[in-house]
């Protein structure tokens, strides 16, 4: 079954079945993500004015949120193993060729980060009782930022396969050699692409806590902690929608200058075009060749891609025949385009997600201001609804992002399909494929109900635990 | 001494590190069904390693993204090569993970409490032991040799085996060693972190596996020496051995006198040197190939390029101190004892 043969014989179902198992376990992993990132910064601020206010109802805001932040958490952790362990289970030939570089970040990232947010985390869970206030304060920040490295280095890394940086290949060992660490943790896309990731996730965070606040608010309980959440919540989805805008701008320029196609796969712009128009919805022909209907906003496209009215936007036919020139006798490739419908829905849903989120958040911070929360049951439903959709459009993004890639696994360097593993068959992958995804599905669902009890269940009375102060520390 | 050198070092300490603090997190789990007689019991044992398994268990991640930058060559061979006892550990580590921190929680969403209890009470003793046992399995297998070829044409080396070419005597001997080993220091740990009936539970049932751990280890050991008579670092690995074997049996005295913290602490020994040995008689291959020494992965051809293990070198002497002087203090924070006073009447 194994050996050489399958070296020179491409398993195509080998190679599909580990594509679907990244995509499935990498899109699972991300579901936990963006709440860890946003919501440990929102619990390190409501502690923060707790231990310089003595206010109660931070302390009840910081522990129901940091509740809803664990059980969150430790889903991240445990689908994180399987991220680190896949690149060479899966993708070994990947590993090979560029792991003198993609190894660096991830390296870091351990040692740097996962020490250290996995170490703390631990101290602030444990230390209510036993750590002085203010360091026991200190923790949550320390989680914040361990957090966040953890993310900037994971990012770099995945921004060095969009746009490789850094290295040069070694001919006689077959590889790409790292020559620059300061480029690849430099990398224009990581640049952009973590301000891009905090914010969204930020924004998801701040609408989870709307939501958790509306349900209490609507039933009109625990309205001294719950109307601040709101308030808060409202301002940080508003925030950090306005921040995702504006690093989504910078991120799409990073895109066109280093990843054209994947622009033009975005609005699926076939030929090069000055003045490009950005169409909000297309209705074409089944092979997505023509158009039979759009409703079109003039000179968008070009504005996002160059901030100029007028600019320049390169075409998909171009670039594919550019890179057929360039890249198809080495690669053995015919086609260099991603997969349209994909990218160009991606696009959109991702961005009229968010914008719909913020919108909501600012109609919130109006409707609810000064104190106001009589208001009809509907608009706190919306609030409610409104939580899901961030992780959506970033799930969305994600997709958008690393499908746009495609051919590529580390673009214009090695195409998806040479960094499969070669000794591994699909009888293997099919195995692993099926036991993520029934576990996974099992945890989702478990997960998920947890998470609704602990919000239903709503901010606790502190006196209630002052019985157990006496006591050692224990969770579980 | 070489930068490669230095990462085969490096490498074997975060392992090192990985079973010492993670062995004993096992061993906890495994002993839940042997000494938790009631929920408070179990209780108490998961909160001894409450605070800490997941810093504990993020070694492992340090060490495989270590590996991954040192030496890409041996960890794309070794992680496609040993696919499936690798998927086995992923799922185990998975299951202990949401475990802990899920088996507390059932009566806020309606669940049966009892049986909710027991299903993830399993899933820790299963999540604790697999890995225990297969961890061994593949290092065993790692410095005993699997079949590698090298391919010159796209100069890679590949893994020809299968799971069952993993399953041999001497690797199946090293999960044994590892699975009873953990078991004992996990057991252990547990009369350094408890009081009362069951920290007495733990140190008989630490005196009966320990026996058990002494002969196994000992027969593996001298059978790793035996097989690399000729290696070059065959004096260190003799000497290490030595060690372990003496500190094992030395930590296992001391558990029979009640002395349950210097136990501990050579069995601690234990487990560094017995590793150390395991690494020495690998240096200087990473993954001997039992069909061809040519097709063997060594600390030269598995290698990253100066420049990558130069940056690597600055970021581990930065950071490994740090990482051990926060660390320590997290234990010292949780040093205390839990006893069956400790565990309120509900979880938060």
């Amino acid at each position: 079954m194994h050996g050489l043969s399958a070296v020179l014989m491409a398993d195509q179902t080998a190679l599909d079945l580990a594509r679907w198992q990244f995509g499935l376990t990498t899109v699972y992993h991300f579901l936990f993500v963006p709440l860890t990132i946003g919501m440990v910064l929102l619990v390190a601020l409501m502690q923060t004015a707790w231990v310089r206010t003595g206010d109660e109802k931070f302390l009840k805001m910081t522990k129901l949120f940091g509740k809803i932040f664990l059980i969150n958490f430790a889903m991240g952790v445990v689908t994180g193993i399987v991220q680190e362990f896949q690149f060479g289970m899966n993708w070994s030939d990947y590993s090979r060729f560029v792991g003198d570089i993609f190894g660096a970040p991830l390296a870091m990232e351990g040692l740097l980060a996962f020490f250290f947010e996995a170490t703390f985390i631990g101290l602030w869970i444990f230390g209510w009782n036993r750590l002085p206030k203010k360091i026991h304060l200190a923790t949550i920040w320390m989680t914040v930022l361990g957090v966040w490295l953890s993310a900037y280095f994971i990012l770099a890394a995945n921004s060095f396969m969009q746009n490789p940086v850094g290295f040069e290949i070694n001919e006689a060992k077959n590889r790409a050699e790292l020559t620059d660490i300061g480029a690849v943790l430099t990398n224009i896309v990581a640049l952009n692409q973590f301000p891009h990731t905090i914010t969204a996730s930020i924004m998801f965070s701040g609408a989870v806590m709307v939501a958790v606040a509306a349900y209490h608010l609507k039933r009109n309980q625990h309205v001294a902690s719950m109307y601040p959440s709101l308030r808060f919540g409202l301002w940080t989805t508003l925030i950090g929608g306005a921040g995702t805008v504006l690093s989504g701008d910078g991120l799409g320029l990073a895109m066109v200058q280093t990843q054209p196609m994947k622009m033009a796969a975005a609005e699926a712009l076939y030929n090069t075009t000055n003045s490009a128009s950005f169409s909000i919805f297309t209705w074409g022909t089944p092979d997505g060749k023509s158009e039979l209907f759009s409703i079109r906003i003039p000179n968008l496209l070009s504005f996002l891609s160059t901030h100029t009215w007028d600019g320049e936007v390169e075409g998909l036919r171009n670039l594919n025949a550019e890179y057929i020139a360039k890249y198809g006798a080495e690669t053995g490739l015919t086609d260099f385009m991603p997969t349209l419908w994909i990218t160009y829905w991606a696009f959109r849903w991702m961005i009229g997600l968010g914008v719909l989120v913020a919108l909501v958040a600012l109609v919130g911070l109006w409707l609810t201001r000064k104190g106001n929360i009589t208001l009809p049951k509907w608009t706190w439903n919306v609030a409610i609804w409104s939580a899901p959709l961030p992780l959506l459009a970033i799930s969305i993004g994600w997709m958008f992002t690393e499908m746009g890639r495609q051919p590529w696994i580390v673009f214009r360097l090695m195409p998806t399909a040479s960094g499969v593993s070669p000794g591994v068959g699909a009888f293997e992958v099919m195995v692993s494929l099926i036991a993520f995804t029934a576990i996974y599905a099992v945890l989702a669902v478990v997960e998920f109900k947890l998470l609704l009890s602990a919000v239903k269940a709503g901010p606790v009375d502190e006196q209630e635990h002052d019985a157990e102060s006496e006591l050692l520390p224990v969770a579980y | 001494m070489q930068l490669n050198e230095l990462w085969f070092l490096i490498v074997g300490f975060l392992f090192v590190g990985y079973f010492v603090l993670d062995g004993f997190d096992f061993g906890v789990g495994i002993s839940l069904p042997f000494l938790g007689k009631d929920d408070v019991d179990r209780r108490v044992l998961i909160n001894t390693i409450g605070p800490v398994w997941d810093l504990n268990e993020t070694w492992v991640l340090v060490a495989g993204a270590s590996l991954f930058a040192a030496f890409p060559e041996w960890y794309a061979t070794l992680f496609s090569g040993f696919y499936l006892p690798l998927l086995l550990i992923l799922l185990a580590l998975i299951a202990r993970g949401v475990a802990f921190e899920y088996r507390g929680k059932g009566h806020t969403i309606g669940a049966n409490e009892t049986r909710w209890k027991a299903t993830f009470d399993w899933m820790i003793f299963i999540g604790s032991a697999v890995p225990a046992l297969l961890w061994g399995v593949a290092f065993a297998n790692i410095v005993g040799g699997v079949p590698l070829v090298h391919d010159a044409e796209t100069n890679t080396t590949l893994f020809t085996g299968n799971l069952f070419t993993l399953l041999n005597p001497y690797g199946l001997l090293g999960g044994l060693v590892t699975l009873t080993l953990f078991w004992t220091h996990g057991l252990l740990f547990i009369t350094l972190k408890t009081d009362g009936e069951i920290k007495e539970r733990a140190r008989k049932l630490a005196n009966k596996v320990g026996l058990v751990t002494t002969l196994l280890a000992a027969t593996f050991l001298v059978w790793t020496l035996l097989t690399h008579l000729s290696a070059p670092l065959f004096l260190l690995q003799f000497g290490l051995t030595a060690i372990a074997a003496l500190s094992l049996i030395a930590g296992l005295f001391m558990n029979y006198k009640g002395r349950e913290g210097v136990a501990f602490s050579l069995v601690v020994v234990t487990i560094i040197t017995a590793v150390g040995a395991l690494f020495a008689g690998l240096f200087p291959n990473v993954m001997p190939s039992t069909l061809d020494p040519a097709a063997s992965l060594t600390i030269d051809n598995a290698r990253s390029s100066d420049y990558t293990l130069g940056v690597m070198t600055w970021v581990a002497a930065i950071m490994l101190p740090l990482v051990l002087a926060y660390q320590t203090w997290t234990y010292w924070v949780f040093r205390k004892r839990v006893s069956r006073k400790s565990i309120p009447a509900t979880a938060h």
